[in-house]
């Protein structure tokens, strides 16, 4: 997120007049007070809430809402651990919270996966378009951003639940007894977030494939490379830089989903969003809810430099 | 229609149209050749006149509109690019950015499945071949245009093709390089014993490099040949324009005999010249006349299949190795003499003196349009 607000950072003219030396000091300046909105922004509003988030994360549950000013690591703790109600001294995991991580890491994983395997179609079928019908194609693909992220999911629920439009059409056409339950399950929320995030995969995926030299692929068929050898070989590695900004663009708001999973999943199905979101409400836990999120925080991370490791190493190589 | 198997490529009847209604464009109109066994072929022709075209038919990235193609005497209609034994060699090389020089020649074996030891060996070979054992495990992006190019060469000869198709290859390079290219070339096309179909708009390449041309001209093949046969025996004007430079004058056929004409040349002089199948054997004709094969005579003492004819000088260009002299026949024709620079002391006349200029008989060639 903080790159799209540092890239503004790098624009400056030279002025007449000046001897190299002193042009490019002011030339420094100049880009340092043109950058300083940014940085204060930055500071402002991501690492601000940040800092107190951290120090939340070491006090004490407040009675009703908030905290108290009493240092604490219990909501650390917490994250992992439970002691048992009557005997204090018994500790256990924390099943519930760990398949809560599961849950978020596996649906985004799974999102970013379904994303790309019809995002990548959808780009490559737009970037062979002649360049006139491309912008129409992509504007099709832009069109689900216009309406509310809420009142499309309602559209969802609509058409998946026990009463909807698929399980009435189905028990009409009398291919099912009972309504399939489709709604308040996870394959409800893959197929919620996939929908969300697919525009996240086509965009730089498109971006890339728009700049690949076709020649390069008929060099590949005439190489007697087949179709899927081409896919493989040829167009795979010349876009996967689109791969990997479209996976991470969809992997990192998908861990932190909070809209689907909450509606098409429902209360048992909760990713961290949720739980999170639970611990500053219902579950009266602000530390606990400050330490969650600095833990997904640090899962991003981790997931990041993993990604950016392995898949930004293979293939740079062939086979 | 049969076909030999003799024959590499065999191109029957071709046409391929692109778009349609008011935006139709013929790149090649009915077009038929041969292209022999182990030949250095060429497609020569200005630009736009379907040289790629033709090419992306044989390696099967377009498919005709009409007509027929085959290789080795098989239609190869049906078959997709990578099942056909024909490689490419592309005009911006198209070498894959993401692979090393190593990997770029290994290519085209991997995708045949052929076992690893022979793919390596094959591409030490084929950089023995092209001289670029040193560069191996460079990526593409960093080596010059001239290696470049040899990569590309090697890429596609590696799966050892039936035929090989060249895409105007030289056609970046500078000068000095292009030359040494040519030669490479010729040396490769010669080792390797395989059929290569170059494509060039540069006719000096394309009499220096190819066993026979072919001269396209607006989607059509106008004539094939050798070098020495297109050049002293361009069959139309077109190609006698297009190729080496040209003397056209007016003549006036008055008899034949033995497929013989004698000419009376409006500029004034009567000359035997062959007459080519499809002229008609009376009335008007072009004849053309390269300008080297004329020299100028000191007081008419022209050899006997010779004849001469009166001009004056006009300008005179130095050109290095030739002087170049234009001059004014007189039906006030153009005419330019080329004399080569070798101080052998032949005769050599001033800018605006009157002339007589000899020209070979056998330099006389009558045109079909
Ligand atoms: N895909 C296409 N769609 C429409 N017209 C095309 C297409 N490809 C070629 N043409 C047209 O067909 C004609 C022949 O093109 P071609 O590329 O074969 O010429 P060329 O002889 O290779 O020229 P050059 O020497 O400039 O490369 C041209 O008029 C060209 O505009
Ligand atoms: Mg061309």
């Amino acid at each position: 997120m903080a790159n799209t607000q540092m890239s503004q950072t790098t624009t400056g003219k030279s002025a007449g007049g000046f001897t190299e030396a002193e042009a490019e000091r002011r030339r420094v300046r100049v880009n340092w007070l043109l950058s300083l909105p940014a940085l204060v922004w930055l500071a402002f509003a991501a690492s601000g809430p940040l800092l107190i988030m951290v120090v939340y994360s070491f006090l004490t549950p407040g009675d009703y809402v908030g905290v108290v000013w009493d240092f604490s690591t219990d909501a650390w703790f917490q994250v992992l651990f439970t002691r048992d109600i009557f005997d204090e001294t018994i500790v256990t995991m924390a099943d519930a919270h760990l398949s809560i991580f599961w849950r978020s890491i596996s649906l985004s994983l799974m999102t970013t996966a379904t994303t790309l395997v019809f995002g990548f179609p959808t780009a490559y079928f737009i970037a062979t378009r002649s360049p006139r019908s491309r912008p129409m194609w992509l504007f099709l693909v832009t069109i689900p951003f216009w309406t509310n992220l809420l009142i499309r999911t309602f559209a969802i629920m609509e058409l998946i639940r026990n009463e909807g439009l698929i399980n009435t059409v189905l028990l009409k056409a009398g291919l099912i007894d009972t309504p399939i339950q489709m709604l308040f399950t996870d394959g409800a929320t893959l197929v919620g977030m996939t929908y969300v995030y697919l525009p996240l995969m086509v965009l730089p995926l498109y971006a890339s494939m728009e700049r690949l030299d076709f020649r390069l692929v008929e060099a590949g068929y005439d190489l007697y490379a087949s179709r899927l050898q081409v896919l493989r070989r040829v167009i795979l590695p010349l876009v996967k830089p689109g791969v990997i900004a479209g996976s991470i663009l969809v992997f990192i708001p998908s861990l932190g989903a909070y809209v689907t999973p909450r509606l098409l999943g429902g209360g048992r199905n909760m990713m961290m969003g949720n739980f999170i979101e639970m611990q500053f409400g219902a579950g009266r836990n602000w530390p606990l809810g400050a330490a969650l999120s600095i833990t997904l925080l640090f899962i991003v991370m981790i997931a990041l430099i993993f990604y950016v490791r392995n898949v930004g190493k293979e293939g740079s190589g062939h086979g | 229609m049969k076909q030999s198997a003799e024959n590499a490529v065999e191109v029957v009847g071709v046409s391929k149209v692109f778009g349609q209604g008011a935006s139709e464009v013929r790149a090649l109109d009915d077009v038929s050749v041969s292209i022999r066994q182990n030949e250095f072929f060429t497609l020569l022709g200005p630009s736009g006149c379907g040289k790629t075209t033709l090419l992306r038919l044989l390696a099967g990235f377009e498919q005709p509109t009409a007509g027929q193609i085959f290789l080795s005497g098989i239609d190869i209609a049906g078959l997709p690019p990578n099942k056909r034994p024909i490689n490419t060699v592309f005009q911006n090389y198209a070498l894959f950015p993401h692979l090393t020089v190593g990997q770029n020649i290994a290519f085209g074996l991997e995708m045949l499945g052929r076992p690893k030891a022979e793919v390596s060996d094959t591409v030490e070979r084929m950089l023995r071949l092209v001289r670029m054992e040193a560069l191996r495990d460079r990526k593409t992006s960093q080596i010059s245009g001239g290696q470049q190019q040899r990569v590309a060469l090697a890429r596609a000869l590696a799966p050892q093709p039936k035929v090989l198709l060249l895409d105007e290859p030289l056609s970046a390079l500078d000068y000095k390089l292009r030359k040494e290219m040519q030669l490479e070339l010729k040396r490769l096309q010669h080792e390797t014993g395989i059929t290569f179909v170059f494509v060039t708009h540069d006719q000096e390449e394309a009499l220096t490099m190819s066993d026979r041309i072919a001269v396209m001209c607006d989607g059509n093949i106008l004539q094939v040949g050798g070098p020495r046969d297109i050049y002293d025996h361009p069959a139309d004007r077109f190609v006698a324009d297009f190729i080496g430079e040209s003397n056209f004058m007016n003549a006036r056929i008055e008899s034949v005999s033995d497929g013989r004409a004698t000419l009376s040349l409006t500029a004034g002089a009567t000359v035997q010249a062959i007459l080519p199948e499809g002229v008609a054997s009376s009335g008007d004709v072009t004849v053309v006349v390269r300008p080297e094969r004329a020299r100028f005579l000191k007081d008419g003492e022209a050899g006997a299949s010779e004849v001469s004819l009166p001009a004056t000088v006009e300008t005179i260009v130095y050109v290095g190795t030739d002087t170049h002299y234009h001059l004014k026949l007189s039906s006030d024709e153009a005419f330019i003499a080329r004399v080569q620079n070798d101080d052998r002391g032949g005769f050599l006349p001033a800018q605006g003196q009157a002339v007589q200029v000899a020209i070979a008989a056998s330099a006389v060639q009558v045109l079909k349009d």
